[in-house]
């Protein structure tokens, strides 16, 4: 079969993409098991109070030592997880994939689901525009600097290495308490009810702002950072005074510049999400915000351990799919790959 | 030596230095200076500060000045605790990778990015979770999130031994009869130090905030009292609806503090160990 080398590149991609999911599910499943209690134990204890019938409770731990396979051997065990995440998400049958929340008799989708939206809707708008701003404004203080540099270079120091929940912290303590200029806490005013009215949209954005805020302020000033010394070095670079000499017009050459520095900033924002989208799971708590880094939190102060469990699932994945569009967004731009292995097909 | 003269020259090094020195010192030698216990209920729930609670107390009635001070040392610990242990994980698996290469390679490489994808928080939760609270010492805390923060190490330090094992005096050694571990160790390392340095120093950067990151989800650990267990109390006792800025506020500006100043070390540090930098300012 013949495949341009972008073909072959994307089907590389997607194999290494498929086979990293296939770990992280069995990491999902091995990783709560490291511990010395198995989950029958850790929800029996959750369940049992003084004034439960003993032959209740053992009606129900048998129940349970059948629903987890605890009988099973542990490879066993795995493969059935594995089976069941990955028919659920083929068929498109979330309940399958995830089973059921025991602490509230639920499928743990009715607490993923609702809370998957309001994650998405905070971490992509911040990531994409903070994305784009900040290499702007990085190729822009690389290329002026002088004053504008000697401020933006602190400034954007001190957002890329303050953790998130701290800006949140402040910005909830400054801007909604003390100042009261934007609600501190939810994802929308308690008296309202979600549906598509403009007072509910509206409020919702008004809500919106401070955790935007924290996440985006994080966001530009690590992209800048990376983005205002890569232009640096390429401004210093042989081609740079070349298209000098033969008086390219100043934007011709930012252009250029900015084009080359684009791609390590690509690659570095595919090795930088994973930890990214973490710290920003933390600023839901900080706000209340009720999305999956919410979930984690009370599913652990309730010990929730599907919930727990599929909630990480859920995260990585959206890691996995955000990183794999970075590495398409590589291939396409990068003439190394686009153009690589010419020869070989020919 | 000659780097380490401009290195103390350079004015954003010297501060941050003097601010992250001057927090271990507090961290280390406050007992000396400050008597009382951060668990002992002394007052009455959430005082705001006075002559006598400096930075007032929370739900418990606890002193959160004294509480910060422990704080402030127990995530120093995990910081240089955890810090080590990823540095030691990523610089070994890097330097093997990268100048064994072959199949080897392949399957460090591969764990490596394994571990870059998967958000390092998500498998933190999950460890933390299943280890349950009695499973949890600041030392346990520490050792797994030095084991999975490794892997941004590990790529940087691969790439280095990849580049600097086809170097001559690499090749002479070699010629000489030298062994694997001790090419590793005497021709290859050495090179590599400045830029182990200042991976350890982000290491360390990296297991403070994984440390607060995990005790503001409720699972950091259960013996001491860290900056992310008080922001974790706070956010619990809704301090912060309420306004009681003394139970949260200094131990995020300490937290950032920290993060910072060892964000800006590392930084004045590549411009000067780094050549290609240092021309430029």
């Amino acid at each position: 079969m013949h495949m341009s080398p972008l073909q072959k590149y994307f089907f590389s991609r997607v194999w290494w993409y498929l086979g990293t999911l296939l770990v992280a599910i069995c990491l999902n499943f091995i990783l709560p098991r490291l511990g010395p209690s198995n989950p029958v134990d850790t929800i029996m204890a959750h369940i049992k109070t003084p004034g439960l019938d003993p032959k209740i409770a053992h009606k129900m731990e048998e129940r349970l030592r059948i629903r987890f396979n605890i009988d099973k051997p542990l490879h066993v065990q795995l493969g059935m997880y594995v089976y069941h995440t990955i028919k659920g998400f083929v068929t498109l049958d979330m309940d399958e994939a995830f089973g059921d929340s025991y602490m509230h008799n639920k499928p743990v989708w009715a607490y993923i689901g609702p809370a998957l939206p309001w994650t998405l809707g905070l971490q992509i708008p911040t990531l994409v525009i903070g994305y784009i701003l900040g290499n702007i404004l990085g190729a822009l203080a690389a290329y002026k600097r002088g004053i504008f540099d000697k401020l933006f270079y602190p400034m954007s120091l001190f957002f890329t290495s303050v953790p998130y929940f701290c800006v949140a912290i402040f910005l909830v303590y400054i801007f909604g308490i003390s100042l009261e200029w934007f609600p501190a806490m939810n994802a929308y005013g308690e008296s309202l009810s979600p549906s598509w009215s403009i007072t509910y949209v509206s409020d919702v954005l008004y809500h919106y702002t401070l955790p935007f805020m924290a996440m985006f302020l994080v966001y530009v000033g690590g992209q800048a950072i990376g983005m205002r010394s890569m232009s640096i070095y390429e401004l210093g670079t042989d081609y740079v005074k070349y298209a000098k000499m033969l008086g390219s017009s100043e934007g011709q050459i930012v252009r250029y510049v900015f084009r080359n520095a684009m791609l390590p900033q690509l690659t570095g924002l595919a090795l930088a999400l994973g930890m990214m989208v973490g710290g920003a799971l933390l600023i839901e708590i900080v706000f209340s915000y009720p999305g999956v880094g919410s979930l984690f939190y009370t599913s652990i102060k309730e010990n929730d351990y599907p919930v727990l469990q599929a909630g990480a699932l859920i995260v990585t994945i959206c890691v996995l799919i955000a990183n794999f569009i970075v590495d398409i967004l590589i291939g396409i731009l990068d003439p190394r790959i686009r153009v690589a292995q010419e020869g070989e097909n020919a | 030596m000659r780097q380490f003269t401009l290195l103390f020259k350079n004015p954003s090094f010297l501060i941050s230095f003097v601010v992250f020195f001057g927090l271990v010192l507090v961290g280390l030698l406050f007992p000396i200076f400050v008597h009382g216990s951060p668990v002992d209920r002394l007052g009455c729930p959430f005082e705001a500060p006075t002559a006598h609670f400096l930075l007032g107390t929370n739900e418990e009635g606890q002193d959160m000045f004294v509480r910060l001070l422990f704080g402030l040392r127990s995530s120093l610990y995990v910081g240089l605790f955890a810090g080590t242990i990823a540095t030691v994980l990523g610089v070994v698996i890097g330097l093997i990778g990268g100048y064994k290469g072959g199949l080897l390679d392949n399957v460090l490489t591969m764990l490596t990015n394994l571990f870059i994808v998967i958000p390092s928080l998500v498998v933190l939760i999950l460890i933390s979770n299943s280890l349950g609270p009695k499973g949890r010492s600041l030392e346990v805390v520490s050792i797994i999130i030095g084991a999975t923060c490794w892997a941004w190490t590990a790529r940087a330090v691969r790439a280095q031994a990849q580049s600097l094992k086809m170097r001559d005096h690499v090749n002479l050694a070699k010629l000489n009869g030298y062994g694997t571990t001790s090419i590793i160790l005497m021709q290859i390392l050495p090179y590599t130090l400045s830029y182990v340095f200042m991976a350890f120093i982000i290491q360390m950067a990296t297991g403070i905030l994984e440390e607060a990151a995990i005790s503001m989800m409720g699972l950091g650990p259960y013996d001491s009292v860290t900056l992310g267990f008080i922001l974790n109390n706070a956010q619990k006792a809704e301090a912060l609806v309420n306004g009681d800025w003394w139970s949260f506020i200094p131990a995020a500006v300490l937290v950032t503090l920290l993060q910072y100043s060892l964000f800006v070390m590392n930084t004045s540090m590549e411009t000067i160990f780094n050549p290609r930098l240092r021309k430029e300012e």
